[in-house]
């Protein structure tokens, strides 16, 4: 039998809240099926958007930016689309959290779902398009006749960290954004300035001096990094930057879920 | 055993709300807070499992609050719910539909949010539809649906998945003569199956139908809680 205790201010638990996901994990599932097709049913080329999404970019990046970069990225849609995909999945994800959390307010006003269902649900459905968009970087790599290396395996162990991250992050975003409206005006905004203070589109050896310190003590510098090492180096990530990854990422999960768990017992009263 | 125990519990809003971070650093630390707004205060109640409950009183006296607390949709500020078994909760202005889904599509996904499986929601499927009366429309998407066919379908699957208690806000008012007929005697056939049922309505006549036992609340406080016949009673010549 199901007991459950509704208690005055008490901050979700976290072993309750998984266990609640996993009770909904039906939901989840047609949560993110809905977000998939919602999504590719109104576009004429299907699935095959998100493919032609990298295409688009990689062949606008290319041509602007190639000759520039030319003596220190040869390869530059490699180098570029390697670490884009990452960021798009972070940017995207994170402003999909919000919007669908928004979306989804008169919903929770009538069920009883886990809170952070929504959340969780976008971000699955980002790592979806990314895994899209990686089989579309594949293919492009192999028309640029860029070597594919063992290293590619480890792809999606950087691909998961990175996952970790924003969905710490889109925790922290969208339980601020229900008390604070503007909090996701904010967010978009600040993407694109994020996303020139991480090493996508340029090298970090042309950052003068005097600024490169922003690059480096940027997060998301370190976590680029880690999907770009084995995709266009054909390295493994150096065992330093990895666990500064996966220390950066699991910190944004933890200080997520404090921020979240502490502001869902007040959701309703802001839906 | 008890499906329902509130202990002390007390809902509170504030009146007047920050909504924005600018207007929160515009504002600062200056601004005096707003009073609460108590839409529950200290309000002890238990229903029995297979108890049928109704809930009645004015317009904000809180009786949505009461049973969003009971359903744990909304966190209490004050005081402890405990709700024992599976719940339902159907409350006012439909459920989780989502207009651009068939109505078929749609059962799938109410079912999901009620934490059932596409299995099980497969094999309640044709009972469902055939109870809603809805097998004509049931494969256009629900935005183009009336309103009174959106509640038909919400309480098809509401009372089609088995829950061991079910909470009702409402959701007969807009039904038409027939449909109610059927609604109230699936209500009563749920309370002689031994399942909770708590309803809230400004139908008076109904309520003591279906319903053994009143609670009539207040600006947030139970003023009396009995026999139907009686609470209703007092409640209509206080009006
Ligand atoms: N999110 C909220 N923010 C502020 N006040 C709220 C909120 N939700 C409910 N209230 C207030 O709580 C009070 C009780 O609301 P509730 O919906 O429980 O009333 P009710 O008894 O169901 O009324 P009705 O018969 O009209 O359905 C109302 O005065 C309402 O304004
Ligand atoms: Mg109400």
């Amino acid at each position: 039998m199901i007991v459950r205790r509704n208690v005055a201010a008490a901050p979700l638990r976290w072993t309750d809240e998984v266990r609640d996901l996993a009770a909904h994990s039906n939901l989840i599932f047609e949560l993110v099926h809905r977000d998939l097709t919602i999504r590719y049913k109104r576009s004429l080329f299907g699935f095959l958007w998100t493919m032609l999404h990298p295409l688009l970019l990689m062949l606008i990046f290319t041509i602007v930016f190639s000759r520039l970069f030319r003596r220190e990225t040869p390869h530059y849609e490699t180098y570029f689309l390697s670490a884009y995909i990452a960021w798009n999945f972070f940017s995207q994800t994170t402003s999909n959290s919000m919007a669908s959390v928004a979306w989804n307010g008169p919903l929770m006003k009538r069920v009883r779902v886990p809170r952070s269902i929504f959340t969780l649900a976008s971000n699955l459905s980002g790592l979806v398009n990314l895994g899209l968009s990686l089989v579309a970087l594949l293919i492009i790599m192999l028309f640029a006749r860029m070597p594919l290396t063992p290293s590619l395996a480890f792809v999606p162990v950087s691909l998961l960290v990175v996952g970790i991250f924003t969905f710490g992050v889109s925790l922290m975003v969208t339980a601020v954004s229900i008390f604070f409206a503007d909090v996701r005006e904010m967010v978009q905004a600040g993407l694109p300035a994020l996303l020139y203070m991480t090493p996508v589109i340029y090298p970090v050896s042309i950052v003068p001096d005097g600024f490169r310190w922003i690059v480096e003590k940027n997060p998301l510098t370190v976590l680029v990094g880690i999907v770009r090492d084995p995709i266009y180096y054909g390295r493994m990530p150096s065992p330093q930057a990895f666990g500064t990854a996966l220390l950066i990422s699991l910190i944004s999960l933890v200080l997520g879920w404090l921020i979240f768990s502490r502001l869902a017992p007040r959701f309703d009263s802001r839906l | 055993m008890n499906a329902i125990e509130m202990q002390g519990i007390g809902v509170r809003y504030r009146s007047e709300k920050i909504r924005s971070l600018k207007e929160l650093v515009v504002r600062g630390l200056a601004r005096r807070k707003a009073p609460y707004f108590w839409s529950l205060r200290d309000v002890t109640l238990s229903i029995a499992s297979g108890e049928s409950v109704g809930i009645i009183g004015a317009n904000g006296a809180g009786k949505s609050t009461l049973l969003r607390v009971a359903a744990g949709i909304v966190c209490p500020s004050e005081g402890v719910a405990i709700s024992r078994g599976s719940i339902v909760p159907l409350m006012e202005l439909g459920t989780g539909f989502e207009a651009e889904l068939s109505g078929r599509e749609n059962i799938f996904f109410n079912g999901a949010l009620l934490g059932r499986s596409r299995a099980q929601m497969r094999s309640q499927l044709d009972a469902i539809i055939a109870f809603s009366g809805l097998e004509q429309f049931i494969d256009a998407p629900l935005r183009t649906y009336s309103t009174g066919m959106v509640a038909r379908l919400a309480f098809s699957i509401a009372t089609a998945v088995d829950a061991e208690t079910i909470l009702l806000d409402e959701i007969l008012a807009v039904g038409d003569a027939a449909f109610r007929q059927r609604c109230d005697e699936r209500i009563h056939s749920f309370v002689r199956e031994g399942r909770t049922v708590v309803l809230v309505s400004h139908e008076l006549e109904t309520l003591v139908r279906l319903c053994r036992r009143t609670v009539w609340l207040s600006h947030g406080a139970v003023v009396a809680d009995g026999a139907s016949e009686q609470v209703v009673a007092d409640y209509q010549r206080q009006r």
